[in-house]
């Protein structure tokens, strides 16, 4: 019996001593914390994906609520919902939020493309990428070996049969993680609401593209011309659209027709309150 | 001097905790994705255990042993240990916030981590002294940090690999860590 008495004694007192040297501890290294820090932190999405520049979620709910300069808008994949109650806890303007999709600017396979050689390294772009800048012979194409498959912490995007990356319209948050990802720079964030878009990623002069590639952009200009709000520039010998004069212009879309390749191709993707309502 | 040395030796390489003991497996296959996490674990776990083991050893040798109850040893320990790792991380997100962000919850990962209580108990088995138990616990830290870094670089790299479908992750690194186990094999009874 006295050997129990013992064990208990023992192991309560040293229970209350360290309950109560932890009890003092918490008293004397109190670190003073905004509370809304919690509170903000706990109404972003948790991707942990990086698009607000800051190291996580946490990182950004810190920045938010304790630096007056940082907006209420950098969580994207959060979109206008998140960025709407960040602006409200923290009594900053709500600003716009425009939307993003990460888009593919090749639709050249590499089951069908044309190649320089057979590649058979380890699955990854940036491999492939170091040697001879891919097996493409269009240096500006995808490689499809799935960076940016990778990338993606939302699943948003997975290869199609043919090895090009297709874009979940319903997951993509617009973060821009596989952009950044991609050793080619093929990905770009755009507008999801824009009319058209080039489905083509190539510098090159016209007649160097034509041989690498049928459905390439050659950079002819056409599709400029037929365009009366002057929303497609030509940069670099690639027709780049602006997206912002497409949506607050575009009636009716002319600008496809016309072009020899059909490089340029209507891109319409749900907006989001519908997308999410599905 | 030459005595601690090789204990010191010992508990890094030939009685490597992971490698050769298998214990604290659950953080050397749940941390070793990145190296720089990894790193972090290491350096964690290295000052966890060096410190909890100056706290356990007095708490055997002023407690328990004058009192006579040594069976009690495993969950004193426990509950010294935690509450330990408590204590540090409050003192160290008050003193040092950066070291805080580095170690964050890796703090308290370990707080119930086998590798920080089976150093002190060995330590309390051995007999050691204070000064012995603590080169003991720092080697032993040293020791677990050595392996998961090299595990983690093997990761890292093996990130890069065409692995079977039906071994990828964790099956992979278990292999791994079987390889690694096997060529520590290879410093033992080089000390005795």
């Amino acid at each position: 019996m006295g050997i129990i008495l013992t064990i208990t004694v023992i192991m309560a007192g040293i229970g209350l001593f360290f309950g109560l040297v932890l009890a003092a501890a918490n008293k004397k290294f109190a670190v003073e914390m905004n509370p809304l820090i919690h509170v903000v932190e706990d109404i972003l999405p948790k991707g942990q994906c990086g698009a607000c520049g800051f190291a996580g979620c946490a990182a950004y709910a810190e920045a938010v609520v304790l630096d007056p300069k940082v907006e209420p808008n950098l969580c994207i994949p959060g979109k206008k919902v998140i960025a709407d109650e960040v602006a409200r806890l923290t009594g900053k303007a709500a600003a716009e939020i425009e939307p993003r999709f990460a888009f593919v600017k090749c639709a050249e396979p590499m089951s069908t493309a044309k190649k320089k050689y057979i590649y058979d390294g380890i699955n990854d772009c940036t491999a492939a990428f170091i040697l001879q800048n891919g097996p493409k012979v269009c240096e500006y194409g995808c490689i499809g070996l799935g960076n940016c498959v990778r990338a993606c912490v939302f699943d948003a995007i997975e290869l199609n049969d043919q090895g090009l990356p297709l874009v979940n319209k319903d997951k993509c948050t617009g973060c821009g993680a596989c952009a950044t990802a991609c050793p080619k720079g093929v990905i770009a964030m755009i507008n999801p609401d824009a009319p058209v878009a080039i489905y083509c990623n190539s510098n090159e002069k016209g007649a160097q593209v034509r041989k690498n590639c049928k459905i390439a952009c050659i950079g002819c200009g056409i599709c400029g011309k037929q365009c009366p709000h002057g929303a497609i520039k030509m940069v670099n010998n690639l027709a780049v659209v602006d997206s912002a004069v497409c949506l607050e212009k575009c009636t009716e879309i002319v600008c496809l027709e016309k072009c020899p390749t059909n490089a340029i191709k209507t891109y319409k993707i749900p907006p989001l309150e519908k997308a999410e309502a599905v | 001097m030459s005595e601690y040395l090789l204990l010191f030796m010992g508990a890094v390489v030939i009685n490597n905790f992971v490698l050769t003991r298998f214990l604290g497996l659950c953080i050397f296959f749940g941390v070793s994705k990145n190296y720089d996490a990894s790193a972090g674990m290491g350096m964690a776990v290295t000052a966890v255990i060096t410190l909890s083991s100056i706290f356990a050893w007095l708490a055997y040798n002023y407690i328990l042993l004058p009192l006579n109850v040594t069976f009690l040893t495993t969950i004193v320990f426990v509950l010294l240990i935690a509450s330990f790792v408590q204590l540090l991380e409050m003192a160290v997100k008050k003193y040092t916030p950066n070291l805080h962000k580095m170690w964050g919850i890796y703090l308290l990962l370990i707080a119930t981590n086998c590798v920080v209580l089976g150093v002190p108990l060995i330590n309390v088995e051995s007999g050691f002294n204070l000064a012995k138990s603590v080169v003991n616990a720092f080697g032993s830290g040293v020791g677990f940090a050595l392996a998961i870094v090299l595990m983690a670089s093997c990761r890292e790299k093996l990130r890069l690999a065409n692995v079977p479908k039906s071994l990828d992750g964790l099956g992979v690194a278990f292999i791994i860590a079987g390889c690694l186990a096997l060529s520590f094999l290879g410093f033992s009874g080089m000390i005795k």
